[in-house]
Order: C-alpha cells, then sequence, then structure tokens
C-alpha cells in the first residue's frame, strides 16, 4: 500500500509558534507545559496535527508521553498552553471534539467481564458509532467465533483486539493510541499499520507513542525529551 | 473475510449526533449486565443485611417489646451500611480497567452517564434492601403499622445513599484505600436520611403520623437527585487524576 501521508519522514515537530493556524489543521497545541507535584516533565511544547498525518510521540519512559496524550485527549489539563480543535479553542467546543476523538489508554478501556460484542456495544452508545459493522469489525481484527466469549477468557492480545475493533466502528477523526503494539504478535502489528493507513487515507489522523520505530512511511516523530525541563 | 469500508464523513465534522438518551441507556444496560455477571458480589450487602436481621434476635433475646423498639432503628442502619459497603466499588472497577476515561471521553453528557450508574447501583443494592425489610421487619417483631412508612421510607432513603454514596465514591475513585475515607466523607451527608427514616417507621408504631418525616425525606431525595449527578460528575473529572 502506499504511504498514506506526503509529509517528509521522521522529521521533528518544529517549534515556532503557530500564530496563524491553517484551517485544515485538526488539532494543534501551544506552548504546552506540564507539571507534576511542582517537578516539570516538559514545557513549551508547540505543534499541530492534519489530516492524513501520524505523529509519533517518542521518548523513554517516564518522559511524559503517556501524560501528554492524557493532556492532548482532554482527560488532564495542562498547566500551561493551550490547545485548539479545527482552528478554535477546544475549550469552547469541547463536546464537538469528543465526537470526533477516539483515545485507546494504556489500560485497555473494555470490561473484562463482557464479551466483545457486548463491549463493543456499550461503547458505540457513548462515542458516535456505525453500529452495523460491528459483526464486520470483529471479524476484521480477528475475533471471528469469540464474539460471545468473556474478554477475560481472551488473551492479552486478543483484548487488543477488542480494541482495535472499537477504532474500526468509530467515526472518529482522530486516533490518539497509547502503546498500541503492547502485547501485539507480528500479525497483529501488521493489521494495526495497516489501520492506521487505511485512516490516514481517509482523511484520518493519529497520534501515538512508541518506543518502536514504526515500519511505516509518512511518520512524524516528536521527541518528547527535546522538550524536558531541566 | 469481510472487508471494513472505512470512508465516511472523515475529514469533516461528525454529522450525525448521538441522542442524548443512548449513552444512559448503554451504562445502565452494562452495569445491570455486570452485576449480573458478578453475582455473588452483588448478593454482598443483601446477605449482610439479612444476616444482621437474624442475628440480631439471638443475641438480644426474643421478648417482642424489645426487638420492636429496636426494629425501626436497626433496619435502616444496616441498610445504610449495606449501600455505604457496596458504593466503594461504584467507580473502582472503572478507574482500574480504563473505562472510566472512556466515560469522560464520551461526548454524551457526563452527569447523564453517572446518573446511569447510580441507578444501575440502586437497581442491585438499594432496592433488594428495600424488598427485602418487611422480612426483617417480621423477624424483628415491628408491628404492622410499622411497614408502609418503613418501605416508603427506605425507597427514597436508599435511592439517596446511592446519590450521595457516587459523590464520594467519586472523590476517592484514585485512592487506594479510598473506602475509610469514602465513609468519613458520607456518613455526615447520610446522618440526616438516617434520623428522619427511622423516625418516619417509629411515629407510627408510636401512633402518630410519619408524613412530616416521610416529606423531609423526599425533600433530601429531590436535593439528592440534583446535587449529585453535578458533583459526582465535576469529582470525577478531578479525582481521575489521583
Amino acid at each position: 500500500m502506499a504511504p498514506a501521508s506526503p509529509s517528509t519522514t521522521q522529521q521533528s515537530v518544529a517549534r515556532e509558534p503557530l500564530s496563524a493556524t491553517p484551517p485544515e489543521t485538526l488539532l494543534a497545541f501551544t506552548a504546552l507545559g506540564f507539571e507534576r507535584d511542582d517537578v516539570p516533565l516538559f514545557s513549551n511544547l508547540t505543534g499541530a496535527i492534519n489530516p492524513g498525518e501520524i505523529l509519533q510521540i517518542a521518548g523513554a519512559n517516564g518522559c511524559g508521553k503517556t501524560t501528554l496524550l492524557k493532556i492532548l485527549s482532554t482527560v488532564l489539563s495542562a498547566t500551561e498552553g493551550s490547545l485548539q480543535w479545527r482552528g478554535k479553542a477546544l475549550e469552547r467546543q469541547r463536546a464537538d471534539y469528543l465526537a470526533e476523538l477516539v483515545l485507546v489508554g494504556h489500560s485497555p478501556g473494555i470490561k473484562l467481564a463482557l464479551t466483545p460484542r457486548e463491549n463493543l456495544n456499550w461503547l458505540g452508545r457513548l462515542h458516535p458509532t456505525r453500529q452495523e459493522d460491528i459483526e464486520a469489525a470483529l471479524v476484521r481484527v480477528g475475533l471471528a467465533g469469540r464474539e460471545d466469549v468473556p474478554c477475560d477468557t481472551l488473551s492479552a492480545g486478543q483484548q487488543r483486539r477488542v480494541v482495535l475493533a472499537r477504532l474500526l466502528i468509530a467515526r472518529a477523526t482522530l486516533w490518539i493510541l497509547d502503546e498500541p503494539m503492547t502485547a501485539m504478535d507480528q500479525e497483529g502489528v501488521a493489521l494495526i499499520e495497516n489501520l492506521l493507513r487505511e485512516h490516514t487515507k481517509t482523511g484520518g489522523a493519529v497520534i501515538l507513542s512508541s518506543h518502536q520505530t514504526l515500519a511505516m512511511n509518512g511518520v512524524r516523530v516528536l521527541e518528547l525529551a527535546e522538550y524536558a525541563d531541566d | 473475510m469481510t472487508e471494513l469500508q472505512n470512508q465516511s464523513s472523515l475529514g469533516s465534522p461528525v454529522s450525525e449526533e448521538l441522542p442524548p438518551g443512548q449513552g444512559f441507556i448503554g451504562i445502565l444496560q452494562r452495569d445491570l449486565l455486570l452485576a449480573f455477571r458478578h453475582r455473588g458480589e452483588l448478593a454482598n450487602p443483601l446477605i449482610f443485611f439479612i444476616m444482621v436481621g437474624a442475628l440480631i434476635p439471638l443475641a438480644v433475646g426474643p421478648q417482642q417489646t424489645l426487638l420492636a423498639q429496636l426494629a425501626p432503628g436497626m433496619i435502616w442502619v444496616m441498610a445504610l451500611l449495606g449501600t455505604l459497603l457496596s458504593s466503594d466499588n461504584l467507580f473502582q472497577s472503572d478507574y482500574a480497567d480504563g473505562t472510566l476515561e472512556q466515560l469522560i471521553l464520551s461526548p454524551q453528557p457526563l452527569w447523564l452517564l453517572v446518573l446511569a450508574k447510580v441507578l444501575a447501583h440502586w437497581l442491585v443494592t438499594g432496592l433488594p434492601i428495600t424488598l427485602v425489610a418487611p422480612v426483617l421487619g417480621v423477624m424483628l417483631a415491628l408491628p404492622a403499622a410499622g411497614y408502609e412508612p418503613l418501605i416508603l421510607g427506605l425507597l427514597m432513603g436508599t435511592a439517596s445513599f446511592s446519590l450521595l454514596g457516587a459523590i464520594g465514591a467519586a472523590l476517592t475513585v484514585a485512592l487506594r484505600k479510598g473506602g475509610v475515607f469514602l465513609s468519613l466523607i458520607v456518613m455526615p451527608l447520610y446522618f440526616p436520611v438516617l434520623i428522619f427514616g427511622s423516625a418516619a417507621v417509629q411515629r407510627t408504631v408510636d401512633g402518630g403520623s410519619a408524613g412530616v418525616p416521610l416529606a423531609l425525606l423526599g425533600a433530601m431525595f429531590a436535593f439528592a437527585l440534583l446535587i449529585s449527578p453535578f458533583a459526582t460528575s465535576a469529582s470525577l473529572r478531578t479525582g481521575i487524576n489521583g
């Protein structure tokens, strides 16, 4: 498959301030900083993501990758800085933003006592979903025949696949994925890369954290260590 | 293999809005289903309630007059403790498996989702306790006049307990040993409900009218219903980050 994004590979996000956000920019963040218990994690972090782009947050353990993803998905508020969604301040249109966002966090975000189908059902009622696609999505991620088995009897990799199925049924433009490759076998990693390709091809955007290098073209890398406060 | 067609309204704002009731129904269904899957845990508060009710006559002795005097207060205290024991887990498991994050990130109003969770909690704890209460009344020799205000009071009282407990559960969601704090935060809010609830039964048993305490219970329930969903969702947004 052809690379989805026209942007150059392995290029760090420029530090220049975003004075005028271009209209097609999805999410822009300006001068973000975060402190935990008075210890600064990162500061003056500026960047943006456009349709069709994949932005990889890279960095060593504990440098704040998960924290940054939480800030970008509004679970956590930044100590300083601001977020813009489609060129306007995000706080003013939080519901619109959330309707176009899917976050896959560290923890699976599914109920282990429920079956994959039941999980997709309740998640589908919380976020705009293409309901009719649940069956197809479960087949696509390789869970055919296991739709009605409680998730706690599935392997860790299979549980991650339930979460991938959720990405497929969501009507989200922006995917924020925290370490999506965890517990995935080779086939699973290939599946993720295919999903990312298809998503960016149709105008979606992805922000993900991973310490592995993705075997894909058109991935911009943001080295979080460069923004660490010393 | 079915290939998923992955193009729809991507790149443009979502055209279709989810009706706001969808999330409420989704969470209510989910939590009831989960409660059913964990039937063992589900029965805990109820078993506690019945056990204590059965043990008191054994410990105090079978004198009808003494038991009848104790009954209103005892049943209410047990209902309170039964609900309190289970409200600890209201958001804890959602926090642990990351589904709480998904609730907060839903475009659906969070207070409505919280209300669905509280309703599910009440349906599996408060309501069964209320329905079993008359049996305890019989065990504790509650005079016949006491049953009506007992059930009416418990219906509103246990619902208030669930609603108020949700605030405490949300505040302590990220704490490892939240149970103790939860009790400390929530207890003062429970006191008026307990006082007027048992007073309603006591008054009718003594030949008076339960109108005033029941009206006050209703007022407290209405207040809790108004305040709790908003207080709980605000607490969740801050509480989730420890």
